[in-house]
This record gives structure tokens, sequence and C-alpha cells, in this order.
């Protein structure tokens, strides 16, 4: 038996090396024998690698239909003259790898991008350069793509915008190490299982730095989401795990660094929200932990509305918040136990480091506010001191199961 | 040198001045007198400008005295109840006092500190101080600058016999410089030898204005209140 | 002039209230710094002392002052110096006084614990507010011939500018829900220096909260420059107008 499978896997090692051997390298460039890519895709078969010499390259849209490797050679650039679309890919296994791709098409009928990645599984599309995309990279009906190391730079005006990384029913994509900025949304996925995003940075697009709508058991972890209008949207998904990473000054109207929307058995661990409007917006949210957090700086560290229900809060830091928890009913059906809030003011006499009374985080202004935001202008004065004050010592109005029960006397090191 | 005319000052309902029209002199010595509350102390505020009439004006050498300061330089003023600093030394208060008209006055009279015996105790705080020497301060401020006008208001009320005779003196010296001096009292009896004219007040209205000698020869009294005791008598029968 | 405000804040000095007061804001100061592990939370407690007990002991104090110093300034209107030189002394000599104890007190602390934006803006507002506070105390101790009456009355400014103003505020947003009234807000807050000030530093330490809601319109106006100068203006025009029209009063005013 032992025997059999080493003969095995000889003749399937035999069988790769020829194939290997079969392999052309095509070179494109100038005084090559392609000066353009078209041609190269002409003449190869599926298994070649194109070589592309540095240069500018406007070759309308290149469809790649055969499993090849497009490699650049110090960044090549293609040019889409604000007309077209630059890659289609078509076939599984493509790599697309070190190119500078610039100006494509703007269109909001024809889904023009960069790169479109269509009904074609293991892509790779890496250390590329997407300057002034209307969509970056489009992934349709893909599974098992690998997104890595590119950088996208877009100027996105409110009317007219694509988004950075787009993905459409997909399986098991791979998207790290990117920088995305100025698109519409960062990265955006509908309809994507089992996927991870990693190591990404996503500043200052124009409407999340990640957008997550019917996506079910994916994780992101230890991205960055900086200035974007929102920082990431989880909608109608389940099973999402959100862990290690930064959501910093999502300023703005109804700006948040996390909103959660209708979704259930998501895990929120280990991220930092620093300096947003909203720490976290949960709505609909059902069985979410969220764990070892620090919120600091932010407006609202978190909006927890009335129809969330069974998701625990735990051994989280509140710092620095102007508000603490907010909500918008009397019904509470959460749990807050176990964490730092620095304007807890109560005591430990038994030196178990929690607190022996409970802490409320909702304070009685944050539900005036809540009614009226205009009131926000009185925050601080003497009167709302004298409010809170009041409603701590008898709460009336805000929810009177909204507590931590267990409140921590010092921040955890997170 | 001090001309009044037509003053007229009302306190609430109350009518502290009812059209008083007066003159000062050079080298008078005038004995403002009246009942409490007759517009004795009003009509002294009006002239130093702590009080501004509603009406009527004052003129100080021929100059209207409304928004001018100026001419304070040349009053020296006892005031009824001489009301200072608490905290500060009765040193600080003549210091600040020199201080302040410093630009116009730099020669300085010191006499009545050094006769009053103020100079011993320089160090202590006004709110330590009796009723009297209180008055030793103000009389001894209010001669410090060899001003032309004196405005004494009640100067012996407080005052023991040795210190009085002292002011008294004082006084006389400063109506032979030719100065002019006015003097408000109720008891005049110790001031006698010194006045020249009597002004006398009641409900805010002039009375009458006479020289001190006229006065005694219409009345037939030598001694100056009962003379005004006898006009007063006259007056209402 | 120079000799009577030399004359006045040496005496103010001499008070010893100006000098607990000073000691007091110290020892305030230094212990929410060093009680809290967090010098935010610090200035949290400083806010509410510059924006409560700051003008009311200004307030008080300064009424309190020109009641009792009615000798004094009897004896200073009686000697050849203009009314206006001594009023205005007078105002000088407690606005320094006041605000070199609010520096002493609260201000070396922030400059110590916090010398960032937000500290500089509250040294400056805690200062700002102690001068117009003696203004207003200036104006009512003019008007009232009382002292029990007149410190009454500055008593109630200082509540009606604490509280009142924000309760009936809170009442008009409530009356109004339905109209934009944020414009409005940012109009109404120049008719009371102290929710200027607290306006001024929660741009600072609230930013987050503000730019959602109603706080951006504050954050674009105040936090444009013609903002700020206009912010700073109506600030100096709480000093002016006070101090202006208790001159005119004074210079009529019978002693």
């Amino acid at each position: 038996m032992k025997i059999f499978s080493v003969i095995v896997f000889f003749f399937a090692g035999c069988i790769f090396y020829a194939a290997q051997l079969n392999a052309a390298t095509l070179v494109v460039g100038k005084n090559k024998p392609f000066t353009s890519i078209k041609a190269a895709l002409q003449h190869c078969k599926s298994g070649d690698t194109i070589l592309v010499e540095t240069g500018l390259y406007k070759e309308q849209e290149i469809v790649i239909d055969k499993t090849i490797v497009l490699k650049g050679i110090q960044q090549p650039v293609l040019d889409g003259e604000n007309k077209y679309q630059i890659i289609l890919i078509k076939a599984p296994n493509v790599v697309i790898d070190n190119f500078r791709l610039q100006h494509s098409g703007k269109s909001d009928v024809n889904d023009i991008a960069a790169i479109k990645i269509f009904h074609a599984d293991n892509v790779t599309i890496s250390n590329n350069i997407i300057d002034d995309a209307y969509w970056g990279v489009l992934t349709q009906y893909s599974n098992n793509c690998i997104i890595t190391n590119n950088h996208l730079k877009a100027y996105a005006k409110e009317s007219s915008s694509g988004n950075g990384i787009h993905c459409w029913k997909c399986d098991n994509l791979r998207i790290t190490d990117n920088t995305i900025k100025g698109h519409r949304d960062g990265i955006y996925f509908e309809f994507v299982t089992n996927s991870i995003v990693q190591k990404n940075i996503s500043e200052n697009n124009l409407r999340y730095g990640l957008h997550f709508m019917f996506s079910h058991n994916d994780a992101y972890i230890s991205n960055i989401f900086k200035q974007n209008g929102s920082g990431v949207a989880v909608m109608y998904s389940h099973g999402v795990k959100m862990t290690g990473n930064s959501f910093i000054k999502n300023w703005g109207d109804g700006a948040y660094g996390l909103l959660l929307k209708e979704i259930t058995d998501g895990y929120i661990y280990h991220n930092h929200f620093t300096n947003n409007t909203i720490g976290i917006h949960a709505e609909g949210t059902t069985r979410i932990k969220v764990e070892k957090n620090v919120f600091n700086s932010n407006g609202w560290a978190m909006r927890v509305q009335a129809s969330c229900s069974d998701n625990h809060i735990l051994y989280n830091n509140f710092q620095n918040n102007t508000f603490d928890i907010a909500t918008n009913g009397s019904l509470v059906l959460n749990t807050f136990d176990h964490n730092y809030w620095d304007k807890y003011e109560g005591y430990d006499i038994n030196k178990d480091r929690i607190g022996d009374v409970p802490y409320r985080p909702v304070s009685l202004f944050s539900m005036i506010v809540e009614k009226n935001p205009s009131a926000m202008v009185l925050f601080r004065s003497f009167m709302v001191t004298l409010f809170d004050k009041t409603e701590k010592v008898l709460p009336g109005i805000t929810p009177e199961n909204l507590k931590d029960n267990f409140p921590l006397m010092k921040p955890l090191a997170l | 040198m001090i001309i009044a005319s037509n003053l007229t000052k009302r306190f609430g309902k109350l009518k502290a001045l009812d059209d008083v029209s007066v003159n000062f002199m050079k080298g008078e010595c005038i004995a403002l007198m009246g009942p409490n509350g007759s517009g004795k102390t009003t009509l002294i505020k009006s002239i130093l400008g702590m009080v501004v009439p509603d009406s009527g004006f004052i003129t100080f050498n021929d100059k209207n005295i409304l928004r001018d300061w100026q001419y304070r330089r040349h009053i020296g003023y006892m005031p009824q109840i001489g009301r200072y600093p608490e905290n500060m030394t009765i040193g600080q208060v003549i210091a600040m006092i020199k201080d302040i008209r410093s630009p116009y006055n730099t020669a300085f009279d010191e006499e009545l500190i050094e006769s009053f015996g103020l100079n011993a105790m320089l160090k202590k705080r006004m709110r330590t101080l009796s009723g009297g020497t209180r008055q030793k301060v103000s009389a001894s401020l209010a001669f410090l600058f060899n001003t032309d006008v004196l405005i004494l208001d009640e100067p012996t009320a407080g005052l023991d016999p040795v210190a009085s005779e002292i002011l008294k003196e004082k006084i006389k010296a400063q109506i032979k410089k030719g100065r002019l001096v006015i003097i408000t009292s109720h008891i005049l009896s110790d001031l006698d030898e010194l006045v020249t004219q009597v002004i006398y007040m009641q409900e805010g209205k002039l009375l009458f204005h006479k020289n001190i000698n006229i006065l005694r020869n219409e009345t037939g009294q030598q001694k100056l209140a009962r003379a005004i005791v006898s006009v007063m008598h006259n007056q209402r029968s | 002039m120079k000799k009577i405000i030399k004359y006045v804040t040496a005496d103010i000095l001499r008070n010893k209230i100006v000098l607990a007061y000073t000691v007091l804001l110290l020892i305030i100061s230094f212990s929410v710094f060093a009680l809290q592990d967090d010098a935010s939370k610090g200035m949290l407690s400083l806010l509410n002392i510059t924006l409560l007990i700051v003008p009311l002991m200004s307030v008080i104090f300064s009424a309190i002052y020109i009641y009792n110093s009615a000798e004094f300034i009897e004896l200073l209107v009686s000697q050849p110096l203009k009314r206006k030189s001594i009023w205005l002394s007078l105002f000088y000599g407690l606005a320094a006084a006041l605000s070199i104890a609010y520096f002493i007190g609260a201000g070396i602390p922030i400059i110590i614990y916090q010398p960032s934006a937000t500290g500089f803006i509250m040294l400056g507002a805690g200062i700002i507010l102690s001068i117009i506070f003696v203004a207003i105390a200036l104006l009512a101790a003019v008007l009232t011939r009382d002292k029990a009456k007149g410190i009454g009355i500055t008593i109630l400014l200082w509540l009606y500018f604490a509280l009142i103003f924000d309760g009936l505020i809170l009442f008009i947003l409530f009356q109004f829900e339905d109209y934009p009234l944020d414009k409005f807000m940012v109009f109404t807050s120049a008719f009371n220096p102290v929710d200027l000030c607290r306006i001024l530093i929660l741009l600072r330490m609230d930013v987050s909260a503000l730019m959602g809601y109603t706080g951006a319109i504050f954050k674009d106006f105040f936090g444009s420059q013609t903002g700020s100068f206009v912010a700073v203006t109506v600030l100096l025009l709480w000093v002016i107008i006070p101090v202006w029209l208790s001159m005119k009063k004074f210079k009529k005013k019978d002693l």
C-alpha cells in the first residue's frame, strides 16, 4: 500500500512537472515579441505566464479567459482612459500581480471596474496600485479568491462613486493587507460567506469603511477604519467575527464606528473604538458578545436600541466617552457586566476590585438628548448635572434594568 | 468764590434742597445752621460734587462744577462722620491722600497731625479707632493741603475739649489767611467768635443768610445760638 | 488713575477672602487632578468649578466689596479725582484681583496637568467669567443703594445665568420641538456668558458627541475663525456693557 501511494505521488509529480515544462512565458514590452498585452493573450494558452515590462498600456478592456499569470515588471501602467473597464477575468486560477491600474471608465449602468472577476474561482489579485477607478476590484460569483496588498485610491464625490473592493455572491475570499481610500464603501460584501478580511486600512471613504450585507460566517480581523462616513456596517448577517480592529474618528451626524443591524451570533472582541460620534450602534441584534473592547473618547460609546436582545457586553473599558450607553426604550434584554466605566463613582469595601453598587450607564440627559437632540447644547450645564445626579439617586426615567452589577474599579489592560 | 443758584434736590419724597441760592466769598467764615435733616449736608455735598442737584447749578471761581473735578483741588473737606477703608492704617490713609493730591498740592500743612498726636499712632488700623480719633484724622486731612476753601461738616462733634480748641485755633488761622471756611453745625456756641456769616436752613429752604454783626444787632443777642433762637421765635410768631 | 488702581488692588489683596479663595481653588484643583488617574476627568470637575463657583465668587465678592467701600469711594469722590477714574479703578482692581486668584488657583494646576488647547480655553473662560461677573456686580451695586438687596440681586443674577437660563432653554426646546431651533440656539447662547464659555469648552471636550446632531452647527460656527471672533467679542461686550452702564450711573450717583 505504501509503495503504491509513493508511485501515485511520483506520477502525479511527473505530470505536474510536464505541465510546467509545457507552460510558456511571454514577454510584453517595447522591442519584445509582443507590444501589447492583448496580442500576448491571443497567443498564450492556459498555464502560461505573461510578463509585462514597465510602460504605459492603453488597451481598452483586457479580457482574460485563460488561466494565466499576468505579472508586471516595475509596475507597468494600464490606463482605462476614463472610458473602459481595464481587466475582466473570466477564467479560474488567474493571477494579476504588480500593476498600476488607473482611470477606469465611470458608469453606474455597467459596473465598470479596474479589475472585474466574474465567475472565476481561485483568482489572485496582488501588489497592484489602483488609482482613480470607479469600482476597484469587483468580484462576482467567484470563490476562493485572494486579494492582497493592493492600494486603492479614488476621488469619489457624493453622486458618482463605486466601492473599493466589492464582492457579490462569493465564498471563501481572503482580503488582506490592502489600503482603500476615497471610495464609496471601502470593502463591500453582499452574499459573501466564510471569508476573511484582515489587516486592511480603509479610510476617508464616503460611506462605510467596510460594509456587510447578507454575508454570513465571515471574519474581519486587525483592520483599521478611519475617518470614513461611518466605520463598518454589518447588516442582515449572522456569525460575523470582528476582532482586533480599530475604529477611529468616524465623525458626523449619525456616524458610527460600527453599525450592527439585524444581525445574530456575532462576536466583537478586542477592538478599539476611539473618537467616534457613536462607537457601536446596535439595532435588532441578537446574541452578540461584545468583549474586551476599548471605548475611548466617543460621543456615545454604544447606542443599544430596544430592539436588541440577548446581547452580552462584558469586560470592556469605557473611558472618556461623553455618554456611555444610550437607548431608546425602557425594555432591556441585554447584560452589561464586568465592564470598567470611568464615570463609576461607587466604592469597593470588600476589595474584590468590583464595585459594591451597580453602575447605571444610561444618564437621564442622554435620554433627553435621545428625544430632543438639540438639547445637547445644554450638556455639562449645572442644570443637567443636577438632573443626572438626581436620577442616579432616584432612577425614574432611565431603564431600571440597564445596569452593570459588577462594575470594575480599575480599567482592564487591553 | 462759590455761587449756588436755585439748587433743588429731592431724595424720593423728601425735598433736601428747595430752590437754594447762596454766595460764598473769599475770607468769609460761614456758619451753615439748621435742624437735623434741613439740607445742610446736602448743600455741602452738592458743592463737593458728591450729590448732583436735580436743577440749578453751582459755580466755583465762575466755572460750573458739573462735569468738572479739577476744582476740588482747592477744597479741603472734613466729613461729618469720617469713614475710611477699614483695613488701612492712619499713616496709609494720609499717605494715600497725599499721593492722590500730589500733582496739585505739594506743600503739606502737617500741623494738625502733630498737635493731635497722630504721629504716634500712624500704624493703627482705621477700624480700631474711636470716633474722636477718626475726627482728628478727618480734620488733619482737610487742612493738609493749604486749600483756599475749607468745608467742615460738624467739625467739633465728638472731639474732646483740648482737640476742639486746637481745631478752633487752626480755623482762626485759616480765616486770617483770607480763606473761605464753611462750617455746618447745629450748636455753634464754641465757634461764635470765628463766624462772620450765618446761613440758616430749614426743610431744604434757605431761611436767611446774614452777616453775624447785623444778626446780633437785629436780635440784640450777643450769643449766636441765642440770636438764632430769637430769629426763629420771631418768625414763628 | 494708576494711583487709585494701586490703592484699590492693595486694599483688595489685604482682604483675606481673596487669599482664601485662591488657596481654596488651588487645593480643589490640585486634588481633582491628583485624585483622578485621568487628567481629563479632573478637567470635568474643574469645568464645574469654573462655570459655577467662579461666577458666584466674583459677583458676590465684588458686590460686597463695593458696598463695604462706600466710605472709601466717598473719600475719593471728595478728592480732586474724576468719578470715571474712581469707578474704573474699582473695576480694574477687582477684575485683576479675581483673575489673578483664578490664574493662580486653577490656572497653574491646569498648566501643570493639562497643558492642552482644552486647558487653555478653560483658563481663558475662567478669567473672562471672573471679569464679566465683576462687571455685573458693579452694575447691580450701583443700581441698588441697599446692601442686602444688592447682594440678593447679584445672587439671583448668578442663579439666572447658572441655572434658570438653561431651564428656560430646555423648556423652549421641548415646547417648540418641531421647529428647527439650532441656529436660534447659537444666537441665544450669546445672552449667557456662562453658556457661551461652556459651549466653547464643550467643543473641545465632547467634540465627538457634538459632531452628531445639533452640535455640528455649533462646531461649524464656533469652530470657524469668524465664530471664535464673534464669541470673544460677545464675551468682551459682556464686560464692556455692564461697566459702561454702571459708570454712567455712578457719574450721577449721590453719595
